[in-house]
C-alpha cells in the first residue's frame, strides 16, 4: 500500500458544503408536523446520503477496494433485518387488541 | 524448474501478503464495522421500540430535547471530521507542522463536542428527563407512559457514543505527540490515516443518532 497512496486529494471543501447543507435541508424537513413515515423517509434518506459522503470521501471508501466497502455494508443490511425481525414481537399487542385470551377460549369450549 | 516457474507466476496473479500500514488499516475496518454492528442494534432496537409503541404512545423528541444545539454540534463534528482529513492531506505533503496544527483542531472540535454534551445532559436532567422518567408538563397521559424508555434509550445510545468521542480524543492526542516528536514524515504516515478512519467513523455515527433520537 506504501507508495500507492492517492496523492490527489478530493475536494474536501466541497465534501464540507455539501454535508453542511445536508444537515441544513434535514433540521428544516423535521421542523414542521406531518405524515411521519413520510419524513422518516425523508430524514433516513438523507441521512445515508450524508453517510455515505463521509464514508466514500473522508475516509476514503471510494478509492479503496470494492470488497471493502461489500464488507462496510453487510453490518447496515444486518440492522435493518434486525429492526424487520423485531417488530413483530413489539407490534404484537396492537394486533391481538380485542382477541380474546388463548386460555379463556380453551375454557368455553367445554 | 517447472515448480519456480509455478511459484513466480502465482505472486503474479495474488496480492502481496498485508503490509505493516495496510494491515492496521484492515484491523481499524473490522473494528469499526464491528462497533457498527454496536451502534447499529442500539439504534435498531430503539426504532422497534419507538414503532411499537405507536403514534400516541411516544413524545416527539423535539419537545424534550434541544435540536438547535445538537444541530450545532453536528455542525462541529463535521468541521472536525474536515480538520482531520487535512492533517492527513497536510502530512501527505510532508507538512508536519501544519498537520499539527489541523490535528489540534480536531481534538479541540471534539473536545467542545464533549464540554457540550455534558451541558446538554445536565440540563435534560434538570428538566426531568432521567433514566426512569420524562418531564411531564404538556403531554399526554398516553405518551408519558408509553415513553418510559425514551430516558434509558437516549442516556444509553448518546452515551455510548460520547465514549466513543472520548476515546477518539485520546486517540488524536497520542498522535498529536508522536507527530510533534517528528515520528511522520510524508512517506510514514498511516498512523494518521487510521486514527482519522476512527474519527469519521465517529462523526458518521453521530450523523445517524442525530437523525434516529433527535430529528425523527
Amino acid at each position: 500500500m506504501a507508495g500507492t497512496h492517492h496523492k490527489e486529494h478530493p475536494k474536501y471543501l466541497n465534501i464540507f458544503w455539501w454535508l453542511l447543507g445536508l444537515t441544513i435541508v434535514e433540521v428544516a424537513v423535521a421542523i414542521p408536523d406531518y405524515a411521519t413515515v413520510l419524513k422518516a423517509i425523508l430524514l433516513i434518506g438523507l441521512a445515508c446520503g450524508k453517510a455515505i459522503l463521509v464514508a466514500n470521501y473522508f475516509m476514503h471508501l471510494k478509492f479503496e477496494r470494492k470488497t471493502l466497502a461489500l464488507i462496510v455494508i453487510t453490518p447496515f443490511l444486518i440492522c435493518v433485518f434486525l429492526v424487520f425481525m423485531l417488530m413483530p414481537d413489539l407490534t404484537a399487542a396492537s394486533r391481538y387488541e380485542g382477541l380474546k385470551p388463548a386460555a379463556e377460549v380453551v375454557n368455553t369450549s367445554h | 524448474m517447472e515448480h519456480a516457474t509455478t511459484l513466480e507466476h502465482t505472486e503474479d496473479i495474488y496480492e502481496p501478503s498485508l503490509t505493516p500500514d495496510s494491515l492496521g488499516k484492515l484491523g481499524m475496518w473490522i473494528f469499526l464495522v464491528g462497533d457498527t454492528m454496536s451502534f447499529g442494534a442500539l439504534l435498531a432496537v430503539y426504532a422497534a421500540v419507538r414503532v411499537g409503541a405507536g403514534a400516541i404512545g411516544w413524545v416527539p423528541p423535539s419537545e424534550i430535547l434541544g435540536i438547535n444545539l445538537t444541530a450545532f454540534m453536528t455542525f462541529l463534528l463535521i468541521c472536525s471530521s474536515v480538520t482531520m482529513v487535512k492533517a492527513l492531506e497536510s502530512i501527505q505533503n510532508g507538512n508536519v507542522s501544519r498537520m499539527c496544527t489541523f490535528l489540534g483542531l480536531t481534538i479541540a472540535g471534539g473536545v467542545i463536542f464533549l464540554g457540550l454534551q455534558v451541558y446538554e445532559w445536565s440540563a435534560l436532567i434538570k428538566h426531568g428527563l432521567t433514566l426512569t422518567e420524562i418531564p411531564h408538563h404538556g403531554l399526554s397521559g398516553a405518551a408519558i407512559s408509553g415513553s418510559t424508555l425514551f430516558g434509558p434509550a437516549f442516556y444509553t445510545i448518546t452515551g455510548f457514543h460520547g465514549l466513543h468521542v472520548t476515546g477518539g480524543v485520546i486517540y488524536l492526542i497520542v498522535i498529536l505527540i508522536h507527530g510533534l516528536r517528528g515520528r511522520y514524515t510524508a512517506e510514514f504516515n498511516h498512523e494518521v490515516e487510521i486514527v482519522g478512519l476512527y474519527w469519521h467513523f465517529v462523526d458518521l455515527i453521530w450523523i445517524m443518532v442525530f437523525t434516529f433520537i433527535y430529528l425523527l
